[in-house]
């Protein structure tokens, strides 16, 4: 298979590879995907709970090369952006940058998965704080 | 900022990409090649015209090589039927056996890792009414005799077992089973694609009836095969599968290939005459690639029997790392893996699943088909370059993590997708 030349740049060079502290508060980790399958995801955020910025994202991929392409783009795509604007990232965004190809659809979704499960890990972590957060603004 | 770009010297006599897929297909050797040419151009005759010298010229090469071809295994010239390839030889032997001894039986016994055309060959039949019993092979790949032993039934008639495996080179007590189908009156087919001409095989001593053979793996021609058919002791039948012009003894109509079965016969003779000490030297190849890999890795698996295994033949996980990624990391060199990625139908080997392995293992494969012209400067690099990238992406892979973490992996309630 051929592959398209921004999934051969991510998979040479991927960025934003390495891990967070999960036990961290600020940390969210997302876990998807099954050996048995081929592809594991981990990606994690730390967001900034001020500003609900991911400030740092990180991941590892055990996968073929676009899975590995699909989480490397989507922490690229992910930092800097607020929790619910990396929210707002599809799939189809990443089978379109990566130029992916039908058989390869799965891996770009299971890295929406993997945004959402971090994501979804962090706010139950910081649910208690989000509610504070959220009333402190409502009291403004 | 990590890289998977592999730094790994290219040493000095090594010429990119290497080729170390010789399983699936070997380059054709030059004498070979010189052997064939002069088929391709003034010697073009058809074997079967009868009345001119064009023909008596290509009928006679055709006989050479058929007399090649039955020393190679033991058989004798008129026992050998060329078709275009093993796919078509099992095929015809199986089809041929299934129509030509209906009335003493619907039973064929076969097993889990033999080759797609002797699974899906099957599978027809048992469309058509025939029973297939499909053995399991123990954990090394080898079947057990006293399972072959109980499936046979007063109804079997046909029992079809691969010499050698196509991905994991493990060689199938195949002169056990002969003498056993021989003292139970059943017909006993091998498909020995990957043996001739690599391990000793021989007809008589492995006590084989129908043994299907292909040019393109012996560093032949691509488009031939043939299908030795026993005539004596017992004499064996089947039935044709392709009607027409009544060639190869009616067995198999259409005009020969005779630059191809040229080709084919000069690919055996060179390996009567250098099967040996090749042998002795893909083992030597192999030995130092494993002993390479296995220095600089851990969590590495050899998959099948080392003891009963083609000499070119390794194949092996690394665990944690999925066999696709692993490919474009090395990929100046030619190799194959039983990822599920990697195979049209998005499912893992099963062949590796049939030797009870987890998926996991499966996708994590690579299989290395050394051969003739392989070098050991070639092992070398391919070493090296196996150990570096694996070593990156287990820098990328959660699993590796975890797994030096000490967390049991099958333990993890994964979101499987």
């Amino acid at each position: 298979m051929a592959y398209s030349d921004k999934v051969v740049d991510h998979y040479n060079n991927p960025r934003n590879v390495g891990t967070l502290d999960k036990n961290a508060q600020e940390v969210g980790t997302g876990l998807v995907g099954a050996p048995e399958c081929g592809d594991v995801m981990r990606l994690q955020i730390r967001v900034n709970p001020e500003t609900q910025v991911i400030e740092e994202a990180k991941f590892k991929t055990f996968g073929c090369g676009s899975a590995i392409a699909s989480s490397s783009l989507a922490t690229e795509w992910i930092k800097g952006r607020t929790v619910e604007d990396a929210l707002a990232i599809k799939n189809t965004d990443i089978v379109k940058e990566l130029s992916l190809p039908p058989v390869k659809i799965h891996c770009s979704v299971l890295a929406e998965d993997a945004i959402r499960a971090a994501i979804g890990d962090w706010k139950k972590k910081n649910g208690a704080a989000e509610a504070a957060h959220a009333e402190t603004s409502a009291a403004k | 900022m990590s890289t998977v770009v592999s730094q790994v010297e290219v040493p000095a006599g090594v010429t990119l990409p290497i080729y170390m897929d010789n399983h699936a297909t070997s380059p054709l050797d030059p004498r070979v090649l010189e052997a064939m040419m002069p088929y391709f151009t003034n010697k073009f005759g058809n074997a079967a015209s009868r009345n001119h010298s064009f023909g008596w010229e290509a009928e006679k090469a055709v006989e050479t090589a058929r007399e090649q071809i039955a020393r190679l295994i033991g058989a004798s010239a008129r026992e050998i039927i060329f078709t275009s390839g093993a796919t078509e030889s099992d095929n015809l032997a199986i089809k041929g056996v299934a129509e030509m001894y209906r009335e003493r039986g619907n039973h064929i016994i076969t097993q889990v890792t033999e080759h797609k055309a002797v699974l899906d060959t099957c599978k027809r039949l048992e469309k058509y009414g025939y029973r297939v019993t499909y053995l399991p092979v123990k954990s090394d790949g080898i079947i057990d005799m006293e399972d072959l032993k109980r499936a046979i039934d007063e109804k079997t008639i046909l029992v079809s077992i691969m010499a050698a495996n196509n991905e994991i080179g493990v060689l199938q007590p195949i002169a056990e089973i002969g003498k056993l189908c021989h003292e139970k009156g059943i017909i006993f087919h091998t498909d020995a694609v990957q043996a001739v001409g690599k391990v000793p095989f021989n007809v008589i001593a492995d006590h084989v009836d129908l043994a299907s053979i292909s040019g393109h793996k012996i560093y032949g021609p691509k488009g031939v095969g043939a299908l030795y058919v026993r005539r004596r002791n017992p004499r064996v039948q089947i039935a044709a599968q392709i009607d027409g012009g009544g060639h190869e003894r009616g067995m198999r109509s259409g005009t020969l290939n005779v630059p191809g079965i040229v080709g084919m016969g000069k690919a055996c003779e060179i390996a009567i005459e250098e099967m040996d000490s090749e042998a002795a030297y893909l083992r030597g190849l192999r030995e130092r690639l494993e002993t390479k890999i296995a220095s600089e890795l851990d969590y590495i698996h050899v998959n099948g029997s080392m003891e009963h295994r083609l000499p070119g033949n390794l194949n092996m996980s690394f665990l944690y790392v999925e066999g696709e990624s692993l490919l474009m990391g090395i990929n100046d060199v030619a190799v194959s893996s039983g990822s599920a990625c990697t195979s049209a139908t998005l499912e893992p080997s099963y062949v590796l699943k049939a030797l009870g392995l987890g998926d996991d293992v499966a996708h994590s494969s690579i299989r290395f088909g050394l051969g003739r012209f392989n070098t050991q400067a070639e092992v070398d690099y391919v070493a090296a370059k196996v150990v570096d990238v694996v070593k990156k992406l287990r820098e990328l892979s959660p699993l590796y993590e975890m797994a030096k973490e000490g967390i049991d992996l099958s333990k993890v309630e994964w979101q499987a997708h």
